[in-house]
């Protein structure tokens, strides 16, 4: 079978390579490699340049990034399995950047728990290659690849603090659901690649719409793939692991995997959905109207009677995919205006819960809790963490002039202009929870400004350099993107559907 | 009696439903592992059954993939049963129940 297969493929021929399109990624991975190998050859003594070496290893690959996109030429590769377009670039220059205040905030962190501090940025980096790596993914083997690229490190991480149960059970819950989602995608792909003999989502796309294709296999092929990633993005139903997981794993962890990973997802989703299922609107919009309400509802219902903190922002996340998932319901109707509203919002949420996070960070290395009666009186001695906390609830809750309150309008927009019934359903669904969501947001904020500290203590809390870069990073871009809403408008004018010939 | 697509196609579906039956009823984390393996082996078979089906090599390739990735998923997934036994060095696998997913 092999000889035969031999002599009909005839010599070897090496695909084309553009290395400038593949440059983010190749710079990536060496430093991935070069911090490994700092580990082997150094041992302990890599230990401090750890961190900065992985900040500059994602700074470096900003700039093949910025050059591809002064270029502006669209460019695939592999016959069209990797495509580099404005959309592609942009969600890789998300990943990165919130690659890098990840890196900030996990510092301090990870240097004073006596962690493994080599290996867990050469994890991080591994797992941010996978996320660039799905930016540019048009093919069904090529996204398995990135989400388990992305994914299996994220495990590692998850359960970093490794002599303690609660960091084991996290990742072992993450674990068991991840590859559980991973193999409920890849039946749905086995079936998508029956149903149309090709593993290219354009050609997919084209064999599935045409009205000869078989029908019942490629509607469960669609619907597997969608549980699967639904996993990814946390939807409910399939939400189960993430607040388990968020309490348990290191919060630096679970920063990246609340934005970066859930992003990930996202733009997985958003390549299948755009590119692969667009002509199939009759089986995945319903499925997806339904992942979105049901999401946002339940996500904020449960939210409301969080007294842990991790645990309230989990749920927060869950309820934020909700909203996220409501434009992918109208994405035939108004592709355009729906990837854009996703794509605007991904990049807002990422500023506001990195920034969320590391308030929650800040304030654990005094309280070492993350329970929300410990914010009682925060503003009496920590003013600063104060007013950022209050800015960045506010702006998860969607409220004007800060960047959550334009990612909300674009979203609702996006659904009243499909001008259908189930986006007009959706918009009445998204107003409704953002009043929801409101309560348990301000409920934090009255803690912090009118409650006294517990027991008067009022000693300051101390927040190390790199920590408070991300903090001033953070509401730096969730005002400004607040403030001049046509900064991300203007770079977020993407169309998927343009970019994917090749 | 010849062996078409479809006996294959069924094999595959009852190896994937037997795998993700166990995986939600079973409560010891190794037992759940081999589940996950029984889905993505039911996987395999889809993608080679479809590949010979459709005389098209791409079948094939994803299964190598696949099967690469199922290895380091299960290096990992002991690692962390490794972590975890070591932590509660008394107790059975049974008793990991606790963690159930």
């Amino acid at each position: 079978m092999l000889a035969a297969l031999a002599a009909e493929v005839g010599d070897f021929v090496r695909p084309p390579i553009d290395w400038h399109a593949a440059a983010p990624e190749l710079t990536l991975l060496a430093f991935g490699v070069l911090l490994t190998l700092m580990d082997i050859v150094w041992l302990e003594r890599g230990r401090k340049w750890a961190p900065a070496l992985a900040s500059i290893g994602l700074l470096a690959t900003m700039v093949p990034i910025i050059t591809l996109a002064v270029d502006g030429a669209d460019r695939s590769m592999f016959g069209g399995a990797f495509v580099v377009d404005k959309y592609a670039l942009i969600m890789k220059a998300v990943f990165i950047l919130a690659g890098y205040i990840v890196v900030l905030i996990s510092s301090n962190y990870i240097s004073e728990g006596d962690y493994w501090e080599n290996e867990y940025y050469g994890l991080l980096l591994s797992s941010i290659l996978g996320m660039i790596l799905m930016a540019s993914a048009r093919d069904l083997i090529t996204i398995f690849i990135a989400l388990e690229l992305l994914s299996i490190p994220a495990y590692m991480l998850a359960t970093w603090r490794k002599r303690d149960l609660k960091s084991n059970e996290a990742g072992l819950k993450y674990y068991l659901m991840g590859v559980f989602a991973s193999a409920i995608l890849l039946y749905g792909m086995s079936l998508l690649y029956g149903a149309s003999g090709t593993t290219l989502l354009v050609d997919l796309n084209e064999s599935i719409s045409a009205s000869d294709s078989p029908s019942a296999i490629v509607v469960m092929g669609i619907i597997f793939v969608i549980v699967g990633f639904a996993f990814k993005v946390s939807a409910v139903p399939f939400h189960t692991w993430a607040p388990d997981t968020y309490e348990g794993a290191p919060t630096p962890v679970t920063a990246f995997l609340s934005v970066a990973s859930k992003a990930a997802g996202f733009v997985a989703l958003m390549n299948m959905l755009f590119v692969g299922f667009i002509g199939r609107d009759d089986v995945y919009e319903p499925m997806i109207f339904a992942l979105a309400a049901v999401s946002m509802t339940v996500g904020n219902l449960i939210a409301l009677r969080q007294t842990n903190i991790v645990r309230m922002l989990a749920y927060s996340g869950v309820a934020q995919a909700g909203y996220m998932l409501a434009p992918l319901a109208v994405a035939s109707d108004v592709p355009d205006s729906a990837l854009a509203a996703t794509v605007s919002y991904l990049v807002i949420y990422a500023v506001m819960n990195l920034g969320a996070f590391a308030v929650v960070i800040a304030v654990a290395r005094k309280t070492r809790s993350a329970e929300i009666d410990d914010y009682r009186g925060l503003f009496h001695y920590a003013p600063g963490l104060t007013v950022a906390m209050t800015i960045f609830l506010f702006a998860l809750a969607g409220i004007p002039p800060l960047g959550g309150w334009w990612a909300k309008f674009r979203i609702m927009g996006a659904v009243i202009e499909a001008n259908t019934v189930s986006g007009v359903v959706l918009g009445v669904f998204v107003a409704v929870n953002s009043v929801i969501a409101l309560y348990y947001y301000a409920r934090i904020g009255a803690k912090m400004w009118a409650d006294e500290a517990p027991d008067g203590d009022l000693t300051p809390v101390r927040v190390p350099a790199s920590l408070k870069s991300a903090l001033v990073l953070t509401v730096a871009a969730t005002i400004v993107f607040g403030v001049l809403p046509g900064l991300v408008g203007d770079v977020t004018k993407v169309s998927l559907l343009a970019g994917v010939g090749g | 009696m010849e062996l078409t697509t479809t006996w294959y196609l069924v094999l595959s579906a009852s190896m994937f439903s037997i795998g993700a039956t166990g995986l939600l009823v079973r409560r010891n984390p190794l037992v759940m592992f081999m589940c996950v393996e029984l889905m993505l082996n039911a996987v395999n078979i889809s993608f080679v059954a479809f590949g010979s089906d459709l005389n098209d090599v791409g079948g094939q390739i994803a299964v190598f993939f696949v099967l690469v990735v199922a290895a380091v998923e299960v290096v990992v997934g002991l690692a962390l049963v490794v972590a975890i036994t070591r932590r509660r060095a008394d107790a059975t696998a049974d008793d990991l129940s606790v963690l159930r997913g």
